[in-house]
């Protein structure tokens, strides 16, 4: 149980330790990151393996000893070592990806600093059991986000930052009313106990006001359709180790584990709810694949890929059977591991041809086959061809729609599907396969160099073979415990109380 | 109850400063006013009329005293709001470095 805290003292710590050495101590930044990345990813398997053992699949941590709802409390379910293992599994590669990506800019050691501070807020979010708690780790990651958009200090870099960080702190503070408001009406903190007192109360008119701010500031966070505004400015002007880490697991945990931790665990899923969250999915699945085809800028391209592709994460969220939700659970997995791979791929692809536009780039898949070969896996991937674990959770979406009667939703999520197909198609395909050019073929290989590779060649393996994650004794275990915990609802609060006596 | 009402106007005034101004420092400002509506509203529900402070001595009975979290609570979120507030002037004075200008609808290289 004491391994709990340690997700935010490793992460807080090597913030803190490359902030001192890393200025007078070149590679010491690189060691103490990737190091810290790494048992930060050690540790997730191991709670993920503790709380297999454990009865009742339910850890929670008393901070400074003191008795919840009284002090702070941190909350290990089923869904947090899910949560825990894809972020820190994603961090670790991107952080092994930096060690030569960043080293044209300067400063490397206040990007790692940074870096590490954005991964203790996200770890923060994911473990904590206390509702302002969350709102102050959330503060942390977005923060550190804020100043990684800004970090190359061009002028749309300035700006994109700028108007991530308005819109952004604009949303922070709708959640940090939406909290006031919730504080007093259930006069406690703690989740569970929220939970708890939000039941014996009966239903009450502020309810609906509460999650209407929350549901704006949380999916401003998650770059939900009327919010998404910030997204395609901000996740392209980022460097690309930190696009993939914005993209892949930051808008996941910042918006979407927080919203579904408040709005299945503390409020309880209500019809009016969840025809919202659907309405919203389908705005966002369209609207991003429909905007996603006039780009011609690779990164601009991805992220409004994004866009569509967090509508089918809260899609199958919001439709609330337990396949749906173990679909939506398994959707976000894969696209924080395809979508960070294509934006790592973007960052080789801008260092090498000196251009981030579609139209200058061919035959990429010849020049450099590494690159070439693992954008192709993580463009199908997305685009949900069979093998690759894109298809999988795609699938299990459009099923859970047909099963739920939802045979519209169904309808529109191929249709989505088919979009995605058609806009990577047309962008990506001559980029790759192009055969036209007069460049140099050699003077490109040279510049990826083996350890961006290795995480590259790391992240296409995982999402050719997510797919097995659905057999049953491999992953199976690991999704449906996940999953039970969102289905389960609000007997989340007795289940922590029942894990305190 | 009108106390509450003029803490949202005031939140709503933020809000409107935010989306109307053109200026990238009236726009942090806005910001700021926004936070200190959100913080006056958190410090405003722990409140007790007549309320005394919430200091415990020996002879005195846990009785009327301000609820005490939602200070320490707004504490924390002033502390959020000046880190905010600070990066974001930092980032503007840098945005006026590049661009001459504070004034939003000249600061358009990106296309939204």
């Amino acid at each position: 149980m004491t391994v709990v805290p340690f997700f935010i003292i490793v992460s807080l710590g090597a913030a803190f330790l490359i902030s001192v050495f890393g200025k007078h101590y070149k590679r010491s930044s690189d060691y103490l990151a990737n190091s810290a990345c790494f048992i930060l990813l050690a540790l997730s398997l191991y709670t993920l393996n503790l709380i297999c053992k454990t009865p009742n699949h339910i850890l929670v941590y008393r901070v400074g000893g003191w008795i919840p709802p009284i002090g702070i409390s941190m909350v290990i379910d089923c869904l947090t070592p899910f949560m825990l293992i894809t972020v820190n599994l994603v961090a670790f590669l991107i952080a092994i990806y930096s060690i030569n990506y960043m080293e044209r800019y300067t400063d490397k050691w206040k990007f790692y600093t940074l870096f590490m501070l954005m991964l203790a807020g996200m770890n923060g979010i994911i473990i904590t059991g206390d509702i302002f708690n969350l709102f102050v780790f959330l503060e942390i990651a977005a923060i550190s986000s804020y100043a990684l958009v800004a970090f190359g200090t061009e002028a749309e870099e300035l700006e994109a930052s700028f108007k991530y960080a308005v819109m952004g702190s604009v949303g922070s503070s709708f959640i940090l009313l939406g909290i006031a408001i919730l504080y007093s009406y259930t006069s406690t903190l703690n989740m569970a106990d929220m939970a708890k007192a939000i039941t014996q109360k009966g239903p009450a008119k502020i309810l609906p006001f509460v999650s209407v701010l929350f549901l704006m500031g949380f999916g401003l966070k998650a770059a939900l359709v009327p919010f998404h505004a910030w997204l395609p400015d901000a996740h392209p002007s980022a460097p690309a180790p930190i696009s993939a880490m914005l993209s892949g697991v930051l808008i996941k945990v910042l918006g979407i584990y927080a919203l579904s931790r408040i709005f299945f665990n503390v409020f309880g899923m209500s019809q009016a709810v969840s025809r919202i969250f659907i309405i919203l999915a389908i705005a966002s699945m369209v609207v991003g694949s429909i905007l996603a085809f006039g780009q011609s800028d690779i990164k601009r391209l991805f992220a409004y890929s994004s866009i569509s592709q967090i509508g089918y994460i809260v899609l199958g969220l919001a439709i609330g059977t337990p396949l749906s939700i173990m679909g939506g659970l398994f959707h976000l997995f894969n696209h924080s591991i395809f979508k960070s791979l294509l934006f790592l791929n973007s960052g080789v692809i801008e260092h090498s041809i000196g251009t981030r536009d579609l139209k200058k780039m061919s035959g990429i898949l010849y020049k450099m086959p590494v690159t070439g070969y693992t954008t192709l896996i993580g463009a199908l991937s997305i685009c949900g061809i069979p093998p690759l674990g894109g298809f999988w959770s795609k699938l299990i979406i459009i099923f859970a729609c047909i099963q739920a009667n939802h045979p519209v939703l169904a309808l529109i999520a191929i249709f989505v599907s088919i979009l995605t197909l058609a806009y990577y198609f047309k962008a990506v395909t001559p980029a790759l396969f192009g055969r036209e050019d007069g460049q140099d073929y050699k003077s490109f290989r040279k510049k990826a160099s083996w350890a961006m590779n290795a995480s590259m060649i790391a992240l296409a393996t995982l999402s050719i073979i997510s797919g097995l994650m659905l057999v049953p004794n491999l992953g199976a275990g690991l999704l449906k415990d996940a999953t039970s915990v969102l289905a389960n609802g609000i007997s989340y609060a007795n289940l922590v109380f029942e894990a305190l006596k | 109850m009108l106390t509450y009402f003029l803490c949202f106007i005031l939140f709503s005034i933020g809000v409107y400063c935010v989306l109307r101004k053109r200026n990238l420092i009236k726009i942090i400002i806005g910001l700021g006013i926004i936070e200190y509506a959100g913080n006056l509203f958190f410090a405003l529900i722990g409140y007790r009329t007549e309320g005394r402070s919430p200091i415990l001595t020996q002879d005195q009975a846990i009785k009327n005293m301000v609820d005490p979290l939602p200070q320490a609570l707004v504490l924390t979120a002033i502390v959020i709001g000046l880190a905010v507030t600070a990066l974001m002037v930092a980032i503007a004075i840098r945005i006026y470095e590049k661009y001459g200008t504070f004034d939003i609808t000249k600061i358009n290289k990106l296309k939204g």
